[in-house]
């Protein structure tokens, strides 16, 4: 049964990319364990806007784990202590009485900080824009059942594709690398027939616009796998590798 | 006025759009080169237009909220996407899909619109796979497709339960590889505040940009509004908390006609509010509805027992439960269209009879299929949605039925458009749920990503052209023509005014006071006192809004709360103009339920001979009231008839 509890949160506060930031700690009272995270964080802005206080900055959109927009990281984990979720779907219940909650933003070179808890991840974008993608215009496409696709290649590339770039891979690695969230692109389109004409293309340009944009190498640590909110699989890694490595090879 | 011209081609329902196409105007290579066109918006209808349309050789300028186009809310949308394909062979075609969508409007939506819909569909699934999305298939290696409501045939596609994820990636893709190759040029963290006309044509935006908080104007040959609907007017919606309907707004402030405003979608199966601190409602999908069933308790001591946390769902005896949509509907029973099963869970919880600790929720049981199918086949067709639900409420719905509350989803009015999706301004098109166009006075499900890639793949690119193929010696405008100059003058007063203001209510508090009035008096059930009720009240918190809001920081910095006044500023007035479109339209159809217009058995009345039209308003000055004129829905080629769900 929730219940309603008392607790304090640590919180990054940083007022710009240039500027000097800081831990502030608050206290909050009487919080609903039926509340999600980012609720909390509702009521702790409602509470600071009432002092004459500059509330938190965040990032969040949909509330329900799929846009991959919320970032934090709450006591040592993106996303937080529950499993296989995103922050906005994590709940206070995954808290006790007189808890005190560290909040930071993704730490990574590659995700610069805007404000607060808010970070840039333009460096997604850029990578995305190097190759992630089948070079198809629209229209004058073939009957979409004219390619079969063995299901079990189609489930396989879904898994892959159910990655959200939210940056939890890239904040959860010591190394601050991007190799799973370049992964899961790679892999999906690898394993279709429609992304084969360009998988060695791919497999490059989006490696190297990765490592252009300062994300460090993978060591297979596999902190990403554990930390993803959507459990794309380090196998993809391994599949990434061998794509990069055939193109690297034909060269 | 200008003249109501729907532009809608002559000929047969099935020829007009092809005709349409083999005599519009088109413009050259060289020419599209020196044509800029603005899209305001990066979801499934933004990412398809600005893709194609920089693929085709227009010069691009893309504007997304967020800090990638892959988070626009289109990314939620669960079910799948209609097409007409007829791979299953059960008898689907062009005309069926047709059709059901101008039927499940309520035959509210314009004839040839929905057409052309059901025709461009197919090439949208052929398009999505050519992409890369993983649909699911068969093991022959073929695509699957399975049933929806409102439909005989099995003509969904659906990528597990994140279609509209990956038709978004797919879109998201496409874009990234036009920006790649500098087609189109993209600006994310920037908010569409005003659009920007010379000599009547809409010519450019002024965009804040949420970093550093400053105005930018940016000039453009046209501009395309797809911002999606204005569903969080009601503060708790299933919409993404920055789903805005701002945009679409100031074009209406400009002269834009907006069309039937006060038509929104309430789906019922939605996790219910928990507390007053909750942000918004997350949607549990429709097909919960075949094997769950709904209920409350039938003795009122045992719906306040049970809100008081003295008694569980469970100990309630089978002769004691009511289970209200088998008992009203027997024909369809549980599996009502999503406006009846709304209404008839708020009939029952006003009345005193809802469950969970705020009495404002209703059971969804499976204790019934768990027993019929076992528990593993449940678990097969709901598992993921079940985790989702424990996820959120912590209860284990194999043990405990689910709670569920209605909410409100999608709008289905929006900026009013011709045809070509072009809007009475010249050079203003609106795309996807931000206009009005093709699903009536209610959407099937599935219908929406359809429209979205309908109108962003194969609709627009071909109808802009008509438009610009007159432009093509209008020189690039310089932003520092005094149109721009004086439209950020007035959007900086208005930003100062509210920065002024330092009252002592934030922007939170004053928008679920909005939404709370929304919900009661506007929202599933309307009458004519509530709504003039509504009018009222809602003037009430408008001057609420404008004496007591406080937001606190500077205007030239990243402020999510001035971000959120500006929005809410406009929602106010949105659901002025919703109340008002709703008190107008004496009759109930589709999501549109007037309480004084109703059948014997409490479906919807239509009143065909009086109320068969698009309602278009256009605004007159801040103090003024807004203008009604009416499009008629002249039916060619289909026979309205009473939606019966009885038999």
């Amino acid at each position: 049964m929730d219940k309603d509890i008392n607790i304090k949160v640590k919180v990054w506060r940083q007022n710009g990319p240039k500027e000097k930031g800081r831990f502030e700690t608050y206290a909050l009272k009487n919080i609903s364990q039926g509340s999600s995270f980012l609720e909390m964080l509702d009521i702790l802005n409602e509470q600071l806007i009432n002092e004459g206080k500059i509330p938190v900055a965040f990032d969040h959109d949909c509330r329900e784990g799929i846009c991959g927009m919320c970032s934090l990281y709450i006591n040592g984990h993106p996303h937080g202590p529950d499993g296989e979720i995103t922050t906005c779907q994590l709940h206070m219940r995954s808290f006790n009485d007189g808890d005190t909650i560290t909040i930071e933003p993704w730490r990574s070179a590659g995700f610069p900080i805007i404000k607060d808890l808010v970070v840039d991840r333009t460096a997604f974008e850029k990578i995305m824009q190097a190759g992630g993608y089948v070079s198809v215009n629209t229209g004058g496409i073939p009957d979409a059942n004219a390619i079969p696709i063995p299901r079990d290649k189609a489930e396989l590339a879904m898994d892959a594709a159910a990655c959200i770039g939210c940056g939890a891979c890239v904040a959860a690695c010591k190394n601050g690398s991007a190799m799973l969230f370049v992964a899961a692109k790679v892999s999906q389109l690898a394993l279709l027939p429609q992304g084969k004409p360009e998988a060695a293309r791919r497999a490059k340009s989006m490696v190297a616009k990765m490592d252009e944009l300062g994300f460090g190498n993978c060591t297979n640590t596999g902190a990403c796998e554990v930390e993803c909110p959507k459990n794309i699989s380090i196998s993809n890694i391994a599949r990434l590798n061998r794509e990069f490595l055939k193109a690297k090879f034909k060269d | 006025m200008n003249k109501i011209d729907s532009k809608v081609p002559k000929g047969p329902l099935a020829e007009k759009w092809t005709n349409y196409k083999n005599s519009q105007k088109l413009v050259n290579p060289a020419n599209k080169r020196r044509l800029d066109v603005i899209v305001v918006g990066t979801g499934l209808a933004g990412a398809s237009a600005a893709a194609t349309l920089g693929e085709l050789g227009f010069n691009v300028l893309n504007f997304c909220i967020q800090d990638s186009p892959r988070r626009a809310h289109s990314i939620a949308a669960q079910g799948g996407i209609n097409a007409a394909k007829n791979y299953p062979n059960d008898g689907d075609s062009v005309y069926r899909l047709f059709y059901d969508t101008i039927k499940g409007g309520d035959y509210r939506a314009r004839e040839a619109n929905v057409y052309r819909l059901a025709e461009v569909s197919n090439s949208i699934i052929d398009q999505c796979v050519a992409q890369g999305v993983p649909f699911a298939r068969e093991y022959g290696g073929l695509l699957a497709n399975r049933s929806f409501g409102g439909a005989q045939v099995s003509r969904t596609f659906y990528a597990r339960g994140q279609t509209g994820q990956q038709l978004l990636l797919g879109a998201y893709s496409a874009l990234c590889r036009a920006v790649n190759r500098k087609q189109v040029k993209l600006y994310t963290r920037y908010e569409m505040l005003d659009l920007v006309i010379i000599d009547g044509r809409a010519r450019g935006i002024i965009a804040r940009n949420l970093v550093t908080g400053k105005l930018e104007r940016f000039a453009a040959h046209a501009v395309v509004i797809a911002t999606g609907g204005y569903g969080n007017t009601f503060f708790l919606s299933t919409n993404a908390m920055t789903s805005n309907g701002s945009a679409a707004w100031q074009c209406y402030k400009k002269g834009a006609w907006f069309g039937n405003p006060c038509m929104a979608q309430i789906h019922p199966t939605c996790i219910p509010v928990h507390g007053e601190f909750q942000s918004k409602l997350t949607l549990m999908s429709e097909s919960l509805r075949n094997d769950g069933r709904i209920w409350v308790p039938k003795k009122i001591e045992d719906a306040k027992a049970i809100q008081a946390g003295k008694l569980k769902p469970t100990q309630i005896k089978e002769e004691d439960r009511d289970y209200y949509l088998e008992r009203r509907y027997p024909a369809f029973g549980n599996l009502v269209p999503r406006d009846v099963a709304s209404r008839a869970a708020k009939e029952r919880c006003d009345a005193g009879y809802g469950v969970g600790t705020t009495g404002l929720a209703v059971y969804l049981d499976f204790a019934e299929a768990i027993q019929r199918l076992g528990k593993e086949v449940v678990e097969e067709r709901y598992g993921n949605l079940f985790q989702m639900y424990e996820k959120i409420v912590d209860d284990n719905p194999y043990e405990t039925p689910m709670m569920i509350y209605p909410a409100i989803h999608y709008t289905m009015g929006g900026l009013w458009v011709d045809y070509e999706l072009m809007t009475n301004i010249p050079g203003l098109f609106a795309i996807g749920e931000a206009n009005f166009s093709d699903h009536g006075a209610n959407r099937l499900g599935a219908s929406a990503l359809m429209q979205g890639l309908a109108d962003g793949y194969f609709i627009l690119p071909y109808t802009i052209q008509n438009y610009l193929a007159d432009q093509i010696s209008v020189k690039r405008f310089s932003t520092d023509l005094p149109e721009f100059e004086q439209a950020e003058k007035g959007l900086n007063d208005r930003i100062e005014r509210l920065m002024s203001i330092q009252g002592k209510h934030s922007v939170d508090s004053i928008h679920k006071k909005l939404g709370h009035v929304m919900w009661e008096l506007v929202g599933m059930a309307r009458d004519e006192k509530g709504l003039k009720e509504a009018i009222v009240k809602l003037k009430e918190v408008k001057e609420d809004f404008w004496t007591n809001v406080r937001i606190p920081g500077k205007k030239g910095d990243f402020n999510t709360e001035l971000e959120k006044a500006l929005r809410l500023a406009d929602f106010i007035e949105i659901g002025e103009l919703m109340a008002h479109d709703a008190l107008d339209r004496e009759e109930s159809c589709g999501g549109h339920f007037r309480v004084e217009h109703q059948t014997e058995e409490g479906e919807t009345l239509r009143h065909d001979d009086k109320f068969a039209y698009v309602s278009i308003w256009e605004y007159r000055g801040e103090d003024k009231a807004p203008v009604m004129y009416k499009e008629p829905l002249e039916y060619e080629f289909v026979v309205r008839e009473q939606r019966n769900y009885k038999s």
